[in-house]
């Protein structure tokens, strides 16, 4: 087959499957008494075209992107790492810990802050790579375990002031939250075109460039990725597949919690209020994996990826102005994930039958 | 203070309704963990189980409030499982996509579609009326939580020895276990994988939707989303703490229904425990037992690793 004719079914094929996923979607809508064609409006209208949309959607895009780079470094290393919900979380709560009690001139302090959030998101995602090459427990479930540890650990110290709590002149009535960050501590968010996002939407996407050449052209990267595809020739080849494997890990759990810190600091959104509640992280760790996972573990595909998901989630607020209940953008976001995942799929496995009949023939 | 403390909490130990609280979850965690074991064993983390209950606990009551009938309702619970495990499995072991973003997909679908149902059709049941069992009802501070249930919670009497007996009793469960253990080989012996995995999890949807359809009629007879509310994650901690044994899930599902049920109790009584200690426990507890155990019990080798014949 030529070049030109596989991108065309690569094309064909990732329509169609998008069309029957909408289809889908379209029919619940309407089965229920509900109009599609104002929802699929109301969602792209919410995401990019009504004014001042596409700044939000990049803004939620950013810590998609960052969670999604750094599940892209420990997938290549060969590890599952499916607990960035936690470690984006815990980045969120140390680096308001910290910043908080370091204070700092404004430009400073922000950098504290994201610096204290890639750590403490690291630090979290190496307990499972301590218990991993320690212990020997297989990383994809503790670190999924750790995430409602997680859950409960920033719970807890939201209640009470000498960890996260805000003091009461400045929570009020209010239970469960932190201190507010100060004005002059905030990511700024310069207005572009009547949209703004906070800057850290171009740190996301300089550092998915540089995860995309670290991985493809250093030596670190080729040592990770040989990690990934076969431990014993790497371990043969002087790889430590602890040291390569449990910074990998770190290095994921890092990019979670900077996610997370510049959730915190960036505003925008329903993070937009620059205090720390329960609920803080609010899927986006989840939806990141997916993002990361969507894109095949490659750094460039998922900043597009992102952007899609983002898109979905800044779309569902004008939704429920249609009359339908605005829960079905997570339908139709689950359905176009389980569509996007199709075309890959058959083409590997048609391709992989092509290829035995060809081998069979030549016998 | 602290001798009140210790009464209270004598009072809970003592009081019937800590147990029928407990085995209230904990049924709810057997359904459910019975079927992730079986999934388990054949090489499958399947952790779409949280939306297999979820579907199956709407399905259960969208089934009620079309026929009045709870014999109904349960079975559209566990076609609400099936379902789930549908996608779940064809997508991820025919299909090859990524187990995890199948199953975290999954759970995000099920949500956002019981939500949405929900609110569009409002679905209403009733509770299945309880059946006690003459002479052991009558055990005391047990005999009630085990002998004196709403009728849908016998079910699990049969499902958990019949889920034992079908994986090390039967040909297809030594080739199940076999397929989690060791694919390539099993694959020269002629077992059919991806097969076997696809079976397992149909066996875990039908299962959890049931599960989810018990925790319905046996508790609030009324639908809302958070009515599993993480139950399906603690089930699947409890397949890891159990060591990946039957016997050892159950009593995971026992042990964290029970702190639950407790901490409930406590509340109930006026003393606010530690809250988020509790309700991380199950996950400290099970991180806990593998780091201290992960010598000496095993995961099932290949779990968690797709079957491709020809490659890994």
């Amino acid at each position: 087959m030529t070049r030109g004719a596989r991108l065309a079914e690569w094309v064909a094929l990732y329509a169609l499957s998008v069309v029957v996923a909408l289809a889908l979607a379209s029919v619940i809508v309407e089965a229920t008494g509900g109009d599609w064609w104002p929802v699929v409006e109301a969602l792209v209208d919410g995401s990019i075209m009504a004014p001042g949309r596409w700044g939000g959607t990049l803004g939620i895009a950013a810590p998609l992107l960052l969670v999604a780079l750094g599940t892209v470094i420990s997938s290549k290393a060969g590890l599952i790492n499916i607990g960035q919900e936690g470690q984006l979380l815990i980045g969120a709560a140390v680096a308001v810990y910290f910043s908080f009690r370091i204070g700092g001139p404004g430009p400073l302090n922000v950098v504290v802050l994201l610096l204290f959030g890639a750590l403490g998101g690291a630090a979290w995602a190496s307990i499972s790579g301590l218990l991993r090459y320690w212990r020997g427990v297989p990383e994809v479930l503790s670190t999924l375990l750790l995430v409602f540890v997680a859950l409960q650990a920033v719970g807890y110290g939201l209640k009470w002031q000498w960890l996260l709590l805000a003091d009461e002149a400045s929570r009020g009535n209010r239970n469960l939250v932190s201190e507010q960050l100060a004005k002059d501590n905030r990511i700024p968010r310069p207005d572009i075109f009547g949209n703004e996002f906070p800057i850290t939407v171009y740190v996301a996407l300089a550092l998915a460039l540089a995860v995309a050449y670290v991985l493809a052209r250093t030596v670190w990267g080729f040592r990770l990725r040989m990690l990934g595809h076969n431990p014993r020739a790497a371990q043969r080849a002087g790889v430590s597949s602890t040291v390569y494997g449990a910074s990998a890990l770190a290095i994921g759990g890092a990019f979670a919690g900077l996610a997370g810190a510049a959730m915190f600091a960036g505003g925008g959104f329903s993070f937009g209020t620059y205090r720390l509640v329960p609920g803080f992280s609010d899927n986006i760790g989840w939806t990141g994996l997916l993002v990361a996972l969507l894109a095949r573990e490659r750094a460039l595909p998922a900043v597009v990826a992102a952007f899609v998901f983002a898109g979905l989630r800044n779309g569902a607020g004008f939704v429920n102005s249609t009359g339908v209940e605005s829960r079905i953008t997570d339908v139709v976001q689950g359905l176009l994930v389980l569509a996007l995942l199709v075309p890959p799929a058959v083409v590997f496995l048609r391709d992989r039958r092509r290829a035995r009949a060809a081998a069979t023939e030549r016998v | 203070m602290l001798i009140d403390f210790f009464s209270a909490v004598g009072d809970v130990l003592s009081s019937e309704s800590t147990y029928i609280n407990g085995a209230l979850f904990a049924a709810l965690l057997a359904f459910a963990a019975t079927g992730e074991w079986v999934a388990e064993r054949s090489g499958t983390l399947n952790i779409s189980v949280e939306g297999m209950l979820l579907s199956g606990a709407f399905a259960g009551i969208l089934g009620y409030h079309l026929s009045e009938s709870i014999v109904v309702g349960l079975v559209f619970g566990a076609i609400g499982g099936l379902l789930i495990a549908a996608v779940q499995a064809e997508m991820s072991h025919r299909l090859t996509a990524d187990q995890f973003v199948v199953g975290l997909t999954l759970n995000i679908l099920v949500f956002g579609l019981v939500g949405f149902l929900d609110r569009e059709i409002e679905p209403q049941a009733l509770r299945a009326s309880t059946v006690e069992i003459p002479v052991l009802v009558d055990i005391p501070l047990f005999g009630q939580a085990l002998f004196g249930e709403p009728w849908p919670f016998y079910l699990l009497y049969g499902l958990v020895p019949l889920s034992w007996w079908l994986v090390y009793r039967t040909r297809w469960g030594l080739e199940l276990r076999a397929a989690g253990e060791n694919p390539q080989s099993a694959d020269v012996s002629g077992i059919d994988v991806n097969r076997r995995r696809r079976q397992s999890i149909y066996y875990a949807g039908f299962t959890s939707g049931l599960g989810g359809a018990y925790f319905l009629f046996a508790r609030i007879a009324a639908f809302d989303d958070s009515v599993i509310g993480g139950q399906g994650f603690i089930a699947i901690a409890a397949v890891i703490f159990g060591g990946w044994t039957l016997w050892g899930t159950m009593a995971g599902c026992v042990l964290f229904a029970g702190a639950l049920s407790f901490q409930l109790s406590l509340q109930g009584l006026g003393y606010e425990l530690n809250t988020e200690l509790l309700q991380a426990l199950p996950y400290l507890v099970t991180i806990g037992a593998m780091a201290i155990f992960a010598k000496r019990v095993r995961p099932p080798a290949a779990l968690a690793r797709p079957f491709i014949r020809g490659l890994k």
